[in-house]
């Protein structure tokens, strides 16, 4: 999705959602974040300061953490292996990787032996956990997540959800979430970015989008979104 | 991967024995032809009976093959008939007598003996009852039958001496002529599916099938008296062995060449046998036959036939996993790699081992070099296609993680392409077994040599000799690559989803 015009800034420790539908070109925001795709006419995306360049993007990423829909998991490495992964590639010593591994297992409430299975014998939520610790393993100042929980069946996503919330207050790291679920993005964020065919139609908080509307697709897009107990009620939202 | 490069070392380690060049040891060589062979056993017999190592490539070839073989070195002597030197190898070049043809091969540097005796012409033929049937008693007869169908050797259709110039001789009008293996001529001849062939004066066939040979009235073909012919060192290396062929000057008559012939070919009596009792009878020169039982053979031939398979098939495991990764690394680069290696697969095996022979000459490396040729495909196919194969999702994941593309490619893409690529490795090496049975035909030995001489005695338990272990041996190596695909593909790519 090609994006247009968008300034924003990601406040340092709160929860930043990107949210849209398809095609509204929030993954490919997030992808412009970490350096995956550059900005084509001249944009320029500063990580604490620092232009994002193709040179500098892969050193960059150790400070970025990233999460994506399915984990993205490798199928040839166990789970331990995974998170550890890319500390065994810099080099750290095998305790050291050991100890962040007991730790980030503990913050994601993942039972230590479930890490030497691999990724297929691991149910989809427990591969979300694993992700996240791959993603946290070199203790990165922002944390991205693309739909991270967009394959996991409601109950074990509510589950997460929750969970997630937890780990970012303890954490206190900037986060940015990318969904399509207005319902998971007032539940996390502390801002939300609506966009829109590769613009910002609005940011700010869900009360904000709720009541002041900027635009009437906002609206739109809040009430698309059906209540469960709307059937019931026979009022939307 | 590591670890299967690990176990083609280990075999080449222990199978490596490819015999070394030294004073005593000679090199003999022979043609397609069975009486071409047991001339060679003679020469082998005297080799092996003054302390010297005999090697008979057999089965090599026809004459342009065996004599730049000569020429080479790759070997020493081989038998050859005088017909043959003066309208084939030298055509042109005037040789009328026999002092004219040392005179020629001085040139080369190359030695001749006397004469065997005996002349092996070219004895064109006919079922006796067909013949009657027409009323055809010589060559010229044949004009008159426009619509007889002639099978001739394929050596016969493309010599200078052969059907082109019979043809002119004796301007004959039959437009049915195929070439095929001179020895399944006679078969076809005796089930009616040709009427005409080119046999040879001393095979045993003429007198067992009840052939006409028809008269050459127009005495188109020279003598074929036979002679051996050999590279100028082997006078000094082997004195005794030269001194010997000559005494075999004019020994060799038309009926006892002809006697050996039949043995050979219709008693099955091997030619080491044949050229032992000839030697014992005439020279009254008592040479052992070694002891060669069927297992001792077959364990040689697998040696042989492991040393073409394991070493090409290392080389290309090497070259082409490269050239798999370069391909999916650079799109245009790659398209070029894949339609050269592919390029290569269509070109016909045999046609393959053929163009070696004047790049590289005959026996393993040459064979060696086409199997590698042949291997390529699979494996830099499988690679390339393993590694674009990679979900776009992993590849980012592992962009993401910072890993810089030779680590990329190190920790996460081959691992993912392992099994892909394992799949080509094994492809190739059952190709190459099959394959590898052709090497027979330019003197790598294997498999194929008792193919090939099967094919020439019409001896159908020979070519199983050959068909059974490379059939087996393809089968056994699909089950070792099973297991040990166990061992190298990751295990997270083998464990079932829950």
């Amino acid at each position: 999705m090609a994006l247009k015009t968008i300034e924003l800034f990601i406040p340092e420790g709160k929860t930043t959602i990107l949210l849209g539908q398809s095609g509204s070109g929030k993954s490919t925001l997030i992808r412009i974040i970490n350096g995956l795709i550059q900005p084509d006419s001249g944009g320029t995306v500063f990580f604490e300061g620092i232009p994002v360049t193709p040179q500098n993007a892969l050193d960059l990423r150790h400070k970025m953490g990233y999460v994506i829909q399915e984990g993205g998991l490798f199928p040839h490495l166990t789970a331990y292996q995974n998170v550890a992964l890319m500390a065994g590639y810099l080099g750290w010593s095998a305790e050291r990787i050991d100890k962040r591994v007991t730790e980030l297992a503990q913050l994601t409430q993942l039972p230590v032996d479930i890490l030497n299975r691999f990724p297929t014998q691991l149910s989809g939520g427990q591969r979300q956990r694993v992700s996240l610790m791959r993603a946290l393993i070199l203790d990165p100042d922002l944390l991205l997540l693309d739909e991270p929980l967009g394959a996991l069946d409601p109950m074990i996503r509510s589950e997460l959800q929750t969970d997630l919330k937890q780990i970012f207050q303890t954490l206190g790291k900037t986060v940015v979430i990318v969904t399509h679920d207005i319902g998971e993005a007032g539940f996390l964020g502390d801002m939300i970015v609506l966009l829109r065919d590769g613009q910002i139609v609005q940011q700010g908080s869900l009360p904000e989008l709720v009541h002041t509307p900027a635009d009437p697709f906002v609206t739109l897009f809040i009430n698309a979104q059906r209540s469960p107990l709307e059937v019931l009620t026979g009022n939307p939202s | 991967m590591k670890k299967t490069w690990l176990i083609l070392i280990c075999l080449m380690m222990t199978h490596t024995t490819l015999p070394a060049a030294d004073d005593l040891t000679v090199k003999i060589g022979s043609k397609v032809h069975t009486e071409s062979v047991i001339l060679g056993e003679f020469v082998t017999h005297l080799v092996n009976n003054v302390g010297g190592k005999a090697i008979h490539r057999r089965e090599l070839g026809g004459t342009q093959v065996l004599w730049k073989a000569l020429l080479r070195g790759d070997i020493d002597i081989y038998s050859e008939y005088t017909g043959t030197m003066t309208r084939e190898l030298f055509v042109g070049s005037g040789l009328k007598t026999l002092d004219d043809i040392r005179g020629r091969l001085l040139q080369d540097n190359i030695f001749m003996t006397n004469p065997l005796g005996f002349n092996n012409t070219y004895a064109i033929s006919m079922k006796k009852a067909v013949a009657a049937k027409y009323g055809i008693r010589k060559l010229s007869d044949l004009r008159h039958y426009p619509n007889l169908k002639f099978g001739f050797g394929e050596s016969f259709m493309a010599r200078n001496d052969g059907w082109q110039s019979l043809r002119q001789t004796y301007q004959l009008p039959q437009t049915d002529v195929r070439g095929l293996q001179h020895d399944l001529a006679y078969q076809g001849l005796n089930q009616g599916a040709i009427d005409v062939i080119d046999a040879y004066s001393t095979d045993g066939e003429v007198a067992y099938y009840d052939l006409q040979v028809l008269e050459d009235d127009l005495q188109h073909f020279p003598k074929y008296y036979p002679l051996f012919i050999y590279r100028a060192d082997l006078q000094e290396r082997m004195p005794q062995v030269i001194k010997t062929l000559q005494q075999l000057d004019g020994k060799i008559s038309e009926a006892d060449m002809t006697k050996m012939n039949a043995r050979a070919k219709l008693d099955k009596v091997p030619e080491n046998q044949i050229a032992a009792d000839f030697l014992a009878e005439k020279l009254a020169i008592k040479v052992e036959i070694p002891e060669n039982s069927l297992w001792s053979r077959l364990y040689q031939l697998t040696i042989e036939h492991l040393i073409l398979v394991s070493i090409s098939l290392f080389a290309a495991i090497v070259v082409s996993i490269p050239l798999g990764i370069l391909a999916f690394k650079y799109s245009r680069l790659g398209q070029i790699i894949l339609g050269i290696v592919g390029m290569i697969q269509t070109i016909p095996s045999l046609a393959i081992l053929v163009f070696m022979i004047p790049l590289l000459g005959i026996g393993n490396l040459p064979a060696i070099a086409a199997l590698f040729l042949y291997s390529l495909l699979p494996i830099v196919r499988n690679t390339y296609l393993g590694l674009h194969d990679i979900s776009p999702q992993l590849r980012e994941s592992g962009q993401a993680l910072g890993l810089p593309p030779m680590a990329r490619l190190r920790l996460i893409e081959l691992p993912l392409a392992y099994r892909s690529i394992f799949a080509g490795i094994k492809t190739s090496a059952i190709i190459n077994i099959g394959t590898a049975t052709l090497g027979a035909l330019i003197g790598a030995g294997g498999y194929g040599q008792p193919i090939l001489t099967g094919i020439r005695l019409d001896n159908t338990g020979l070519i199983l000799q050959g068909a059974i272990p490379a059939a087996v041996l393809a089968l056994l190596v699909q089950g070792l690559f099973e297991l040990a695909e166990r061992w190298i593909v990751p295990k997270g790519l083998q464990v079932k989803s829950r």
